[in-house]
């Protein structure tokens, strides 16, 4: 026995609540964990005990204490304010990098599975050829190309990452499109557009989030690598990855410069793999691999 | 297949040309007089049209020339060469400690699937996957090389016994990235198998749980996980690259990163075409592997 | 003594035999969080030797649960044997430890299934698969196995079994396939062979030779069967007794000629009356109302709901199986008001 409402007329809350408490375990763990950082990250300038950029030599290489909860680094600088800031510049790029090619990814690849032919098979091939390059490699090639820094790091992220999007959504719609719901609708006459991205598209894009939220763990570690190899966000910024980077001479004086925020990386990134595998759940899909 | 090697040499071939500015004179850090570069030019005929530049760098490819760096005043295809052996090692090595990892934790996840061991494999793995290979490498190196002093913590080593000390770290590092991405598809192939009808004729035929699990769900569960490791050899590579960095191991991806920050552009060049290739051949073999162990995909 | 137990004593058997299968008010449930659906509540059933038992039923009404559970397929949870006993070959299977039911599973006691298509391992060849059984339970050796998987592919008529021997299943049909699983399950000598729904997922016409070979089979080698099927015209050709089951209980149970002249349960009525034959120019008689679910236990008969004769008393009492005429027995209150088949 179910009460019968329209949507007009339950409230935005009781209904976001309605879909939360639908949530699967991982899913809430999740969000939990990713929320947090974002908001800590949001308030970075309220919360963060020191200005990330001040240098004081007088307290250089200090192991965590009261004063700076993660210690300092070697000119002096909190490690935890610029750990708060550096999630400002990890989690900016790392979301852009993913659902900025997703976007038009998605839309590729399910043009391409929709219309077939000629069209389908040049995006196969060029498909087949990006992916034939590692894909860490080839924005290193990029980059090597264009300079390093965040700016040529969306250049090419944007010009690569769609391909695993085009991917995924071309073989969803390859199913999809000999479905009944797509046969009545072209029977109806209905252009090819409306078609794809109002009746096949919200169908396909299931597997295609669900790995976005892989996708956005992998680009963050690519972001803090490409820092931490010197082609990505240059210093003094507080990115994660350039952090790292700037321990390793210390590795063994003072091991918490490279470790914590390296803690806070896997943190984040366990966080959104969590709430992809809610996802997963949550749209009654079995496990998708990761990649 | 061919198509995806010629475009794949395309694309190396052309993105030289992007470079900003004259590739010549970047190279030489514009440490070079007109005149130099004007001759450097016509040496290595880059005042040719360019499909006929292409077409030579092709030929030359082909027959195993891939140009020449002039900031190391070698051949290309000698200086990949000579790095070629620690990086197929460490590979190989990484692989080996992937795979023995892998096995018993999708065994022991799918078979108790979602009680609480499934639910800690699966979480670890997250953990796991979210561990950037640089911070562990440099966590392993700092507990097991430097306070523990168990093993090295740089180089390659001579001999086989001391490139197994030298990779043991490295290798551990990829594999601890590689290794959840392995475990959910094989969990995932054996429970989608596990729920299969043959399986339950299995169980009726008297067949033990044991042997069940072995030679029928295991088996078939491992041949989509050829495909998937074939597929995920552009992130072992990756991580290679990073790995080798932090480790300084004298292979493929440390010369990448070396040739990068001098801007040694025909040893980029090559290096891509190398490293694509190496894809490209793993995904064959998984392909020629596939067709060996499910006779299916030979239907019509 | 119950009256089941009761009945049981005046069942006539052949000769002096036992029941080769004696199931006892097996109940089979499966739990989930949310209900309980009792899938088998307290059946009874027993397979003399050598003899076929048909056992009809609708989808839902716990034959292919049956079947299973008497072989303990069932995966523990959610599924649970929650009473009754199943005696085989002087033994009651459900206390048997893991190992001996399997060693029980591999010879004596077989089990088909519906579909021949995904009951093969599709990446195993097929000769392989039917000899795994001998290799493991009887400790044949490689070569051995093999001369008796041909001996088995012959008997089931697959021609030429030499060189079909290492066939991979996606070359073979579906009747080939279900006669490779034949052969596979005749592998162990069993002396009964439950099939569910055998001829179910093939064509028509390989039903009819499917049908023929398992009852060619079973007079060779004076094996019992148990045919599960929806398909009344299957039961009709191939049982000696038929067993009528329906939400998870067993309705009527009566020699098949008894059965279909004379049905002493209503529910037996509406299946005969719904069921086109040859001569059929009426339209056909539907059984109004649907079956009742399974995870709200009534007390009372679960056909009272859909059923023209049914009266209070039908709601309120528990149903047993009773025996009526000789070797008909049936769960109705009321048998008496049905009058002849048909009206």
């Amino acid at each position: 026995m179910s009460t019968y409402t329209t949507a007009s007329s339950t409230l935005l809350s009781t209904r976001i609540s309605r879909e939360m408490a639908l949530w699967p375990l991982s899913l809430k763990i999740g969000f939990g964990i990713v929320g947090t950082i974002v908001v800590a990250g949001i308030l970075a300038p309220v919360i963060a005990p020191y200005d990330p950029f001040f240098q004081d030599f007088t307290a250089a290489l200090v192991p965590p204490n009261l004063e700076h909860p993660l210690g300092t680094d070697m000119l002096g600088r909190d490690i935890f304010s610029r750990v708060l800031y550096g999630i400002r510049i990890d989690m900016q790029i790392g979301f852009l990098t993913t659902y900025v090619p997703m976007i038009y990814g998605v839309a590729l690849g399910a043009a391409a599975g929709y219309f077939g032919g000629w069209f389908d098979t040049v995006v196969m091939r060029v498909l087949d050829i990006a992916m034939a390059f590692p894909f860490l490699v080839l924005i290193i090639v990029i980059l090597s190309i264009l300079g390093p820094g965040v700016q040529n790091i969306y250049i090419a992220v944007f010009l690569v990452a769609w391909t695993m999007y085009a991917r995924l959504a071309r073989a969803e719609m390859l199913v999809e499109r000999n479905k009944d719901y797509i046969l009545a609708a072209r029977a109806l006459g209905y252009g090819s557009g409306r078609i794809i991205f109002r009746h096949a598209l919200p169908n396909i894009v299931n597997s295609s989030i669900v790995f976005s939220m892989a996708d956005f763990v992998l680009n963050i570690l690519l972001v803090s690598g490409l820092s931490f190899l010197g082609l990505g966000v240059q210093p003094p910024a507080p990115e994660w990855g350039a952090m790292i980077a700037e321990g390793r001479d210390f590795i063994f004086q003072a091991w918490w410069i490279s470790t914590l925020p390296g803690l806070v990386l896997v943190l984040a990134g366990t966080g959104l793999s969590l709430v992809g595998d809610g996802l997963a759940q949550r749209f009654g899909q079995r496990q998708q691999a990761l990649l | 297949m061919a198509l995806v090697v010629l475009g794949v040499t395309l694309v190396a071939f052309l993105s030289v040309q992007f470079v900003p500015g004259d590739p010549i004179r970047i190279m030489l850090h514009g440490r070079a007089t007109d005149e130099v570069v004007a001759a450097i030019h016509a040496r290595l005929g880059m005042d040719r049209p360019l499909y006929e530049q292409f077409l030579s760098f092709l030929w030359n490819a082909v027959q195993g020339d891939l140009g020449e760096s002039i900031i190391q005043q070698a051949p290309v295809t000698a200086i990949v060469a000579e790095r070629l052996e620690a990086s197929a090692f460490l590979l190989g090595y990484a692989t080996l400690i992937t795979v023995v990892f892998t096995l018993p934790l999708a065994l022991v996840a799918a078979s108790r699937k979602d009680r609480p061991v499934d639910h800690v494999i699966r979480v670890g793995g997250m953990i796991g996957f979210a561990m950037p290979p640089f911070w562990m490498g440099l966590l392993l190196m700092l507990l097991f090389g430097l306070t523990l002093g168990w093993f090295p913590i740089a180089g390659y080593g001579k001999g086989f016994f001391r490139h197994i000390v030298h990779l043991t770290l490295p290798s551990l590092t990829i594999a601890i990235f590689l290794t959840p991405i392995l475990v959910q598809s094989l969990r995932s192939a054996m429970l989608d198998v596990m729920t299969a009808d043959y399986i339950e004729v299995a169980r009726a035929k008297g067949l033990s749980e044991r042997r069940i699990l072995m030679k029928h769900v295991l088996r078939n569960a491992l041949i989509p996980t050829i495909t998937v490791l074939a597929v995920n050899i552009g992130w072992l590579l990756s991580g290679a690259v990073i790995v080798e960095y932090v480790f300084s191991i004298p292979g493929l991806g440390s010369l990448l990163v070396r040739a990068v920050g001098f801007r040694d552009y025909p040893v980029i060049q090559g290096l891509a075409v190398v490293f694509a290739m190496l894809v490209v051949i793993v995904n064959l073999l998984a392909d020629l592997a596939y067709i060996l162990v499910d006779r299916r995909v030979l239907r019509r | 003594m119950t009256v089941t137990a009761l009945m049981q004593d005046e069942t006539p058997r052949a000769a002096t035999d036992a029941p080769l299968l004696d199931v006892r008010g097996l109940v089979t449930e499966f739990r989930s969080r949310s209900a309980t659906v009792v899938a088998n509540a307290s059946v009874s059933l027993q397979v003399p030797r050598g003899r076929t038992v048909g056992i009809v039923g609708e989808s839902g009404s716990g034959k292919s649960v049956l079947c299973r559970s008497i072989l303990r397929l069932l995966p523990s949870p959610p599924a649970r044997i929650a009473g009754g006993e199943v005696w085989f070959e002087g033994r009651d299977l459900l206390t048997l430890g893991v190992r001996e039911m399997a060693q029980v599973r591999g010879t004596r006691l077989r089990m088909i299934f519906q579909n021949p298509m995904t009951s093969l391992n599709p990446v195993w060849p097929i000769g392989d698969q039917i000899t795994e059984g001998l290799r493991v339970h009887y400790g044949l050796s490689g070569h051995a196995a093999r001369q008796r998987g041909l001996e088995l592919l012959q008997q089931v008529g697959i021609p030429s079994p030499e060189s079909r021997f290492d066939d991979y299943p996606f070359q073979w049909s579906g009747g080939m396939l279900q006669r490779a699983v034949i052969a596979m399950a005749m592998a162990g000598e069993p002396s009964l062979l439950l099939a569910d729904e055998p001829t179910t997922a093939l064509d028509v016409t390989i039903q009819d030779q499917i049908l023929a070979l398992l009852v060619d089979l079973q007079e060779r080698t004076q094996m019992a069967m148990v045919l599960v099927s929806h398909d009344l015209a299957v039961i009709a050709e191939t049982s000696d007794i038929v067993a009528v089951m329906y939400a998870g209980r067993v309705m009527e149970v009566a020699p098949v000629k008894a059965l279909f002249e004379q049905p002493l349960h209503p529910y037996t009525v509406g299946l005969l009356a719904s069921t086109p034959h040859a001569e059929t120019t009426d339209r056909l008689e539907s059984i109004p109302g649907q079956p009742p679910s399974l995870s709200q236990r009534t007390v009372g008969c679960p056909f009272a709901e859909r059923c023209r004769f049914a009266s209070k008393d039908c709601h309120n009492t528990p149903v047993t199986l009773r025996e009526m005429v000789d070797g008909h027995a049936s769960a109705c209150l009321f048998p008496e008001r049905i009058g002849r088949a048909g009206a």
